[in-house]
């Protein structure tokens, strides 16, 4: 402890080389909190999907419809809690650009299979009472500037309704749910759809199935399809979870690509203060042999270079990644174009640890040689 | 011109004396290269993608679908429409019949070779006999053309690279259909290389679509009777389409995605260049107080102040170039041509396609190394010329 003031006194030595080691420090674990925060974007939040719940699609593919009369039947099947179910309907809000998942829903079954969606109550009220509701998440609302009891229209790409051309709603409610949940989506009433729709036809999109013992969710998955196999219409079980798996493999390697830029980028700047270190000791050379000389070890000299290091390297990087947090709580710049937009807790850690593991090999090369430093070399050398 | 000589020899001196500054050099040199090989590769992923949607579709086709839909998915034309727009003017005709294909665009799914526990939604396109002469860039590569009327399919290139049981020979079992694959086609790079062909009647029966179809694919007489065919079809009362140019189409599909990926390259490119220049910033005040006895003394001799600031300058420009031709190098040869598939979200399935590094984000690159540079050399520069001369000659 005694030994700080002498550390701090070292850290400044070279103000301007200090600061500027630590500003790209900062810089790297900026970079790095945003990159995980995209990466985990494009992993949908596979991470909080629920194990609980299983999905059904159509065996041939995810566009092809489920007949309605599947729900009664999956209701009876022992160990089940409750079925619902979801139909795509792919509408545009003004303009192609403003994407945003819009969904057809059974509304009380649906906000029981999912309860992390949060509702104030008399909006949920609202929203069941009224044919035209729908429900929206608050990322969304916000985008559009909608508040509850706007009326929005949406031009249906799949379904035309009946009459005229575009599809009317009113917003009945706002929900908001933890982190890592897509706040993105626009629920409406399937009946809604199925009565003023031209082609819709007593199908749906896909079923959600909630069982009462998430453990079992492999067999009752293999129950479901042998239920329906050989019928005009076989289904594909997967749990939630496996299903936006498979949704976020199929975006591709930009997880990856993203993994491999924030590990240039952590090599990169690793590298500004490893030889940052490395030039500081190596001019301090005679000032460390001094040391030696009034009986310090070579186990405390690697302590002070060490601990030099590891406080810049974690100053620098705990700044950066708490910079790079407080922006995602902002939310996300791109206006709705990633819809899980958070930085796990997870990857914080594996940032702190990083920062460990950058300070130390940053300050162990110098501090070894410091370390073994002969006194009488380091004295002659000047 | 005497200045010129001034600064250029004060240049050549630190130039000549780099090597003896390697490490701290370094820093300045991977940073900017570390910067131009991220900003340079993520760049060649949105080039490579919008260079496959745009190089597909051509000027002289036409795309008819019904009007609202956003793209072949979420259309639906039914069979009576379809004939009635088989008879529309400014269509290029064979005899009497007009030359077009109608299609159905459904997905089918199949595993990707690089995650095969995982089914990807792969495009399944159903063609009319004219869909081949239609599309003149299309050449079977493997194999041969599927027989219309059986479940043949043919694949193109990008599909068969990049997801399983897609080579000639293979069978893909798809909920109770079967299609044996039979051959693997080129579109020159097009999108459609990443889909799977089939016959359009055998397709209505598998994906139980009755008589409908989701488009149509029309050639036009010449490029410039479009209007003709999209005044008569918008002004017939028994259809409600939408027409567009093929070329146009896939245009429009490639916004997205391209600006998702520009904007995130952008951004990370950006912050990371600040990151870099701090490196630079920290080499070139190295450089400058290791010589700060050789600049004074320069300075004592009667060099220019301002020849000092512009060869601190130049060297730091140096670094930044070797830094962005490295960069730019390991861009080229880790990723130009490296082949990918990601999802389409207008169409909702995949599209294939390879990494573009071209001249354009190479010489992008570079410019921007540069800039780095200059912008990191600045500071030094300044120190360099405000050097106390007395002070500094005395320094050990």
């Amino acid at each position: 402890m005694k030994f700080l003031p002498l550390i701090w006194k070292n850290i400044w030595r070279r103000k301007l080389r200090t600061t500027f080691t630590l500003l790209s420090i900062f810089i790297a674990f900026l970079l790095f909190g945003i990159l995980m925060t995209i990466h985990n974007s494009f992993a949908l939040g596979v991470e909080i999907a629920g194990l609980d719940r299983l999905v059904l699609i159509n065996k041939v593919s995810l566009i092809m419809p489920l007949p309605y009369a599947y729900q009664a039947r999956l209701q009876s099947v022992p160990g089940v809690d409750l079925v619902t179910h979801s139909s795509w309907f792919n509408g545009i809000y003004q303009d192609p650009a403003n994407f945003f998942a819009n969904i057809a829903v059974d509304p009380e079954p649906y906000l029981k299979v999912y309860p992390e969606f949060r509702v104030p109550p008399d909006q949920v009220k609202a929203w069941f009472e009224d044919r035209q509701g729908a429900l929206v998440g608050v990322d969304l609302a916000k985008r559009f500037g909608w508040k509850a009891g706007d009326r929005v229209p949406l031009q249906g790409t799949i379904y035309r309704p009946k009459s005229g051309d575009v599809w009317e709603f009113n917003i009945s409610g706002i929900y908001d749910a933890p982190d890592g949940v897509d706040k993105t989506q626009f629920f409406f009433h399937y009946d809604y759809l199925d009565e003023n729709s031209t082609v819709a036809n007593g199908n749906v999109g896909w079923y959600i199935v909630k069982i009462a013992d998430g453990s079992r969710a492999v067999e009752m998955s293999r129950a479901f399809d042998a239920m329906f196999e050989n019928s005009s219409a076989e289904t594909k079980t997967t749990t939630e979870k496996g299903f936006v798996e498979s949704f976020a493999k199929q975006i591709g390697d930009i997880g990856a690509i993203m993994i491999a830029v924030s590990t240039v980028v952590l090599l990169m700047f690793g590298l500004v203060a490893a030889s940052t270190m490395a030039q500081s000791v190596r001019e301090r050379t005679s000032e460390l042999a001094v040391l030696k000389t009034l009986g310090f070890t070579g186990p405390a000299i690697l302590a002070l270079v060490l601990a030099e290091s590891l406080f810049i390297v974690c100053l620098g990087g705990g700044l950066g990644l708490g910079l790079a947090w407080l922006l995602v709580q902002r939310g996300d710049p791109t206006g709705g174009l990633l819809s899980v937009f958070v930085l796990p807790a997870g990857d914080v850690w594996l940032g702190a640890g990083l920062m460990v593991a950058m300070g130390t090999l940053a300050g162990l090369m110098p501090a070894v040689s410091a370390m073994q430093l002969k006194i009488t070399d380091a004295l002659r050398r000047n | 011109m005497f200045w010129l000589r001034q600064t250029f020899a004060v240049l050549v001196l630190n130039i000549r004396t780099i090597p003896s500054r390697l490490s701290s050099s370094a820093v300045a040199i991977v940073g900017i290269a570390g910067v131009v090989v991220v900003f340079v590769s993520v760049l060649s992923i949105a080039s490579g993608f919008s260079a496959a949607m745009q190089g597909s579709g051509s000027r002289g086709r036409a795309l008819v679908m019904r009007s609202g839909a956003d793209s072949e998915m979420t259309s639906g034309l039914s069979g009576a429409e379809v004939d009635i727009i088989r008879q529309a003017p400014g269509l290029a005709r064979d005899g009497q019949s007009g030359v077009v294909s109608a299609e159905l665009y459904v997905i089918v799914d199949l595993a990707k070779k690089s995650a095969p526990t995982f089914s990807a939604n792969v495009p399944l396109r159903g063609i009319e006999p004219l869909g081949m002469a239609l599309r003149p860039e299309v050449s079977i590569v493997a194999g041969r053309m599927f027989q219309f009327g059986t479940n043949e399919v043919i694949a193109g290139r990008g599909a068969s690279g990049q997801f399983v049981n897609l080579n000639v020979g293979d069978t893909i079992a798809s909920g109770q259909n079967r299609w044996q694959v039979v051959g693997v086609f080129e579109a020159d790079g097009a999108v459609s290389e990443t889909e799977v062909w089939c016959d359009a009647r055998t397709l209505q029966g598998a994906y139980r679509r009755g008589n409908t179809y989701q488009s149509l694919l029309v050639s036009l007489e010449t490029p410039d009777t479009f209007d003709t065919f999209r005044d008569w079809l918008t002004t017939n009362p028994q259809l409600n389409v939408s027409i567009r140019r093929e070329n146009e189409y896939y245009a429009g599909q490639s916004q997205t995605l391209t600006r998702l990926i520009q904007t995130v390259g952008f951004a990370i490119a950006g912050l990371m260049g600040i990151g870099a220049v701090f490196g630079a910033i920290l080499t070139m005040y190295t450089a400058v107080s290791t010589r700060a006895r050789e600049i004074a003394t320069l300075r004592a001799l009667g060099f220019d102040t301002s020849s000092v600031i512009v060869s601190v300058l130049a060297e730091s420009m140096v670094l930044g170039a070797i830094g962005g031709v490295l960069g730019g190098a390991a861009a080229y040869f880790g990723f130009n041509g490296y082949e990918t598939s990601t999802i389409n979200f207008q169409t909702f399935s995949q599209v294939a396609f390879a990494f573009r590094v071209t001249p354009n984000l190479l010489g992008l690159g570079l410019f921007y190394a540069l800039t780095m540079g200059l912008v990191g050399g600045l500071l030094p520069a300044l120190r360099a010329a405000r050097l106390p001369i007395p002070s500094a000659l005395r320094e050990l």
